[in-house]
């Protein structure tokens, strides 16, 4: 079950909200072209009864209780925020998603 | 005695809850070397005299009360992907530089706790991604053996602060061999405990499968002792181990007579120069004579390991880097619109490596490749661990090789990405599998230019998941009988005086 | 118009897809308080505002609530579940991806049975239920109606992010607009009698989209749909698929073709306008979460919460239907407050199977015990005083002609007021009707003799005399003599001469 067609940088870029020149576009294709051929290594792997590892530590229902805590304050919350109007984080148009 | 910044974590405590020296007085002794030593080296991206002094009165307090901290006016340095609160916090990175964490992560909360004094944030590769700290978009950071030379990464000025006695400890994170390679590039002690062991709470995530904080120590006494402190279940991770911590330092032995000591038949150093060979087969013969037996255990599967890597930690940094978006915080480019912007913002604020990382782990996880590339390395990453299970029904620690050369010079490998990945080659299966692992200095080779200097090796130690104390044993036991750079500083420390 | 002749070719095929946020104290993964109308952005922490390093914990109670919703349905409950990550950027989404589940919901199937308006029965299964987090929310400026098409900015408020969402996802077994809000009726009380959910449409605590399609009557194949969104009501969920099923038959009688898209649905003008022009293929790169470790629903664990299920809407319909007569709109008049009918049914239950005895109870609920909550402004179980116990004594007393139906109401008004044993108030101030003959005798006989006038008045023939007189044995008798008996009494008398 080979991969095949290979890498469109310009797409996952696009997904990945990753502006990029046409300079890096072309070096990165050609750079990561290269890493999807050593990986291509894995498809020689017979894995067909084997259980995928999404996590090593054997650990289920990791649950906290149903209790509050005290949040930050306002000025702690967006003391970080690039632009704000009043007591909100502030954004430029939002136009409908296109991917 | 040795100067105080020369001083042992171990040392520093006990002198500071003795009250035979001040927690102020430690600490301006490292601040008094860090000012001498720092336009060198270059290890920190920022200070943080203030919050430390506070910290050093605190403790003098604490102490002169009748207290005794574990860990008594430590100077300590933080890695930079480590959110303390009031501190500018950027994990290497453009997109963050500025940014002033509102908490502190749990495991720099405990050194805090245990008295350490925070002396600076330690320089790192970007995002923690990479294998020679020149990815991070900050700072330069040199090896204090050869500043020609890069420290190695990502937490490269973690090791190059305490090999340059900037700080007897610090914090580092290890993802696919962030802790070790650069522990044995700088010829200091470098831990990554079994996954789950630390707390990742306030720890930038780069792939939150893998990562794991670990203590930097000149000594793995040091090592031990830090690692208790930080070590130990956290109800704000949900991947903490809640079983309790078996302690290290009264387990600490200075032989290794019932241990048997597996060599990987796949792990063969020849490739790696006759100089460097001939060096981890003393250090095998060391462990030998020291008592252990030593045995032939094989990882099949671990030439898949960069493979099973390089899909699985950038597939989950894709989307742990996708918070750094210009709304909340950090960096913002502004455009016509939020999608414009998150694309500007994105461009300027991440580095090439951590740019190559979010395609390649974008790629990973998009709609028909995920089962090809995600789910199949998943897979593999099964069958690594299944190795490891099989190698310890006949050893009780592996003994490997910490990277595959010593500290390179800067730009040697910046190139070619894949070149650079394979410095991890040594570290990344014992990553996927989650297993605690400890590089410790094992002698020095010289770099072949003529006035050459020379230049750390580190071995790379391995136990079974939860057998931390089996593991700072053993490497307690080697160092002592070795002393590679107990008694030895980095040339750095004559050179700048 | 052909529009008779169409009616009778197509069907509708009806999906619903709720979120409804979940009843904590605390939000899904972070210790921030769950609440409704704080100010903006207050309720944020490190976890919910995605600050660099933060962690998510589940909320166990989030999770018990999805379980139990399952359980009220008849679902299955798989033994395992996950959480995974859904990516993609928005910018009231704090960490630019949500964690849902994808593959392995905490819910499978299951069916939602509701009555319609004239008590005749339906049903709807269920797809899954699934546990997720809600997003921030955002206000979009500059377009004067608060749409985001024509704005120029937007502002968000991240209170919201983070807050426990579950999403419904029902077959699409639907098959008229009167269905859909039978079913979604039933979904909403389903979840309060659980005490899971608010549900308030009105604050955004219950969002349903539906997905609308037609077919010719008859065809086992779909159409293609439209998703129905910006529906803030049950009135505007019926009014906005009515509109779309009108518009798809108009388009298939004009011959044209319905296309896959998403619309909204306009409140002010009536109908359903194109959002998306075409559907866009999502990549939403859903991968399992690794900060989080997956769940195991123990059997002990599902039967416990099983165990605290307690009574659902439908079963509640049934029983007041059957065990108390009432019609339909009785029923509807009741079923919306859940303290109520388990108020009336634990009443009923003092009873089994007395039908007369359950009528009365839920008379008197539905009447005077109702007009007097209202009147004090309090729910049924926001009082102590008139109990279960209380309703049942002075339903009884009634029944068996004990008291006069204006003793009933005066004594539930006293319980009301002050509590106690309807019976006991009785017994202990004489209140019980008088249904002696002999003890009304002499009540008649004297009031005969003092009401002349009325005693001449009735035998000249005036019919109506006998009420005055009736109403003198009453005000003698302080309102405890049975009016039938008195009346035949008055009557025997003034017929003898």
């Amino acid at each position: 079950m080979s991969s095949g067609s290979g890498i469109d940088v310009r797409y996952v870029a696009r997904l990945a909200r990753l502006d990029l020149t046409e300079e890096e576009a072309t070096l990165y294709q050609r750079q990561l072209d290269r890493l999807l051929e050593h990986v291509e290594s894995l498809q020689r792997l017979d894995v067909g009864r084997v259980a995928p590892t999404a996590q090593v530590v054997p650990l289920t229902n990791v649950l906290r209780d149903d209790v509050t805590c005290p949040s930050l304050d306002r000025a702690q919350a967006m003391a970080g925020a690039p632009a704000r109007e009043g007591a909100f984080f502030r954004v430029s148009r939002i136009i409908e998603e296109q991917e | 005695m040795s100067a105080l910044y020369q001083r042992s974590a171990t040392q520093i405590a006990a002198a500071v809850n003795a009250r035979e020296v001040s927690a102020v007085e430690v600490l301006g002794a490292h601040m008094a070397r860090i000012e001498r030593v720092e336009p060198s080296i270059g290890a920190f991206l920022s200070l943080t005299a203030d919050l430390a002094r506070e910290q050093a009165r605190r403790v003098d307090e604490a102490v002169a009360a009748g207290k005794r901290l574990p860990l008594a006016g430590v100077p300590v340095a933080v890695k930079d992907n480590m959110c303390l609160q009031g501190t500018v916090t950027t994990a290497g990175s453009k997109i963050l530089a500025g940014w002033v964490a509102p908490y502190t992560a749990t495991a720099v909360a405990r050194l805090l706790e245990a008295g350490c004094l925070p002396v600076g944030k330690a320089n790192l590769d970007e995002f923690a991604m990479g294998s020679s700290c020149e990815n991070s978009a900050l700072g330069v950071t040199r090896n204090p053996w050869d500043t020609d030379r890069v420290p190695g990464g990502s937490s490269g000025g973690s090791v190059a602060a305490v090999a340059a006695g900037e700080a007897a400890l610090a914090t580092a994170s290890d993802t696919g061999g962030s802790i070790r390679e650069p522990a044995a590039f700088c010829g200091v002690v470098g831990m990554k405990p079994t996954y789950g062991r630390i707390s990742r709470y306030g720890l930038i995530a780069f792939a939150s499968s893998l990562d794991q904080i670990g203590p930097i120590a000149r000594t793995v006494e040091d090592a031990a002792a830090m690692y208790g402190v930080m070590a130990g279940h956290d109800p704000m991770d949900a991947t903490s181990l809640p079983r309790p911590v078996e302690p290290t330092l009264p387990a600490l032995r200075t032989d290794l007579r019932g241990l048997r000591v597996g060599l990987v038949r796949e792990f063969d150093t020849k490739d790696l120069g006759e100089e460097i060979d001939a060096a981890y087969r003393r250090a095998y013969a060391q462990l030998a004579a020291l008592g252990a037996e030593i045995v032939d255990v094989a990882l099949p599967h671990a030439e898949y390991g960069l493979a099973t890597y390089y899909l699985i930690a950038p597939a989950e940094a894709s989307s742990n880097l996708a918070r750094f978006d210009g709304v909340r915080y950090g960096l913002r480019v502004d455009g016509a619109n939020v999608q414009e912007m998150y694309g500007k913002t994105r461009a300027a604020g991440f580095g090439p490596e951590v740019k190559r990382r979010i395609l390649i782990g974008t790629y990973a996880l998009s709609s028909g490749y995920y089962d090809a590339y995600y789910v199949r390395a998943q897979k593999a990453r099964t069958l690594t661990a299944g190795d490891f299970e099989r190698a310890f029904a006949a050893c009780d620690l592996i003994a490997c090789p910490a990277a595959s050369s010593p500290a390179f010079e800067f730009g040697a490998k910046s190139d070619d990405p894949v070149s650079m990945y394979l410095m991890d080659y040594y570290t990344i299966p014992m990553s996927l599998a989650g297993l605690p692992a400890l590089s410790v200095p094992c002698g020095f080779v010289r770099d072949g230019s003529p006035g050459g200097r020379e230049l750390p090796l580190g071995l790379q130690l391995v136990a079974p998941l939860y057998e931390e104390a089996r593991l700072f044993a053993a490497a307690h036991a080697y160092e002592q009988a070795t002393r590679y750079t107990l008694d030895r500083q980095p040339p750095v420390v004559e050179s700048v005086r | 118009m052909s529009g008779t002749m169409v009616e009778q070719t197509y069907e509708a095929v009806i999906g619903i897809e709720c979120h409804v946020e979940l009843k904590t104290a605390s939000k899904m993964f972070c210790g921030c308080r769950n609440e409704f109308g704080g100010e903006p952005n207050t309720q944020l922490c490190p976890v919910c505002l995605a600050l660099p390093g933060a962690l998510p914990v589940p909320n166990r109670v989030a999770v018990e609530h999805v379980v139990r919703a399952g359980l009220a349905c008849g679902a299955a409950i798989p033994s395992f579940s996950k959480f995974d990550r859904k990516n993609y950027f928005y910018p009231d989404m704090p960490k630019d991806y949500q964690i849902s589940q994808f593959d392995m919901p905490l819910v499978s199937g299951g069916v939602v049975r509701f009555r319609r308006e004239d008590g005749s029965e339906g049903s709807c299964r269920l797809t899954r239920i699934h546990l997720e987090e809600d997003t921030g929310k955002s206000t979009h400026m500059g377009s004067g109606d608060g749409r985001i098409a024509g704005s120029t900015h937007s502002l968000v408020d991240f209170n919201r992010a983070g807050v426990p969402l579950m999403e419904v996802v029902s077959e699409p077994e639907l098959r008229s607009a009167e269905d859909a809000v039978a079913f979604l009726e039933y979904l909403r009380l389903t979840f309060l009698y659980l005490g899971i959910s608010d549900v308030k449409m009105e604050e955004g605590s219950l969002r349903c989209d539906a997905n609308v399609s037609i077919r010719p009557v008859g065809s086992t194949e779909f159409g293609t749909k439209t998703e129905i969104k910006n529906m803030n009501s049950f009135r505007s969920v019926w009014r906005a698929i009515q509109s779309e099923i009108e518009r798809q038959r108009s388009v298939l009688a004009e011959g044209g073709r319905v296309a896959q898209e998403t619309r909204g649905w306009d409140e002010a003008n009536g109908i359903t306008h194109s959002m998306r022009s075409k559907e866009q293929a999502h990549d939403y790169r859903y991968f399992p979460d690794p900060d989080l470790v997956p769940l195991t629903l123990e059997a002990a664990w599902v039967e416990d919460l099983r165990a605290k299920t307690g009574l659902i809407p439908i079963a509640a319909y049934e029983r007041l239907e059957r065990a108390c007569g009432l019609a339909p709109a009785q029923i509807r008049q009741l079923l919306g407050d859940p303290a109520l009918v388990r108020f009336l049914l634990q009443t009923v239950d003092m009873r089994p199977d007395d039908v007369a005895f359950a009528q009365a109870a839920a008379n008197w609920l539905l009447g005077d015990v109702l007009r007097m909550l209202n009147e004090r402004g309090v729910s049924i179980d926001g009082q102590r005083t008139l109990t279960a116990q209380a309703l049942a004594e002075c339903a009884e007393l009634a029944m068996a002609g004990a008291i006069t139906s204006k003793t009933a109401k005066e004594l539930l008004e006293r319980v009301m007021a002050e509590g106690g044993s309807p019976k006991e108030i009785v017994a202990r101030e004489g209140l019980a009707q008088l249904s002696d003959p002999s003890m009304i005798a002499g009540i008649v006989d004297q009031v005969m003799a003092a009401n002349a006038k009325s005693v001449a008045d009735f035998q000249a023939g005036k019919e109506n005399a006998i009420k005055a007189l009736v109403g003198q044995v009453m005000k003698v008798s302080k309102g405890k003599a049975n009016p039938q008996l008195a009346e035949s009494l008055l009557r025997e008398r003034l017929k003898q001469p």
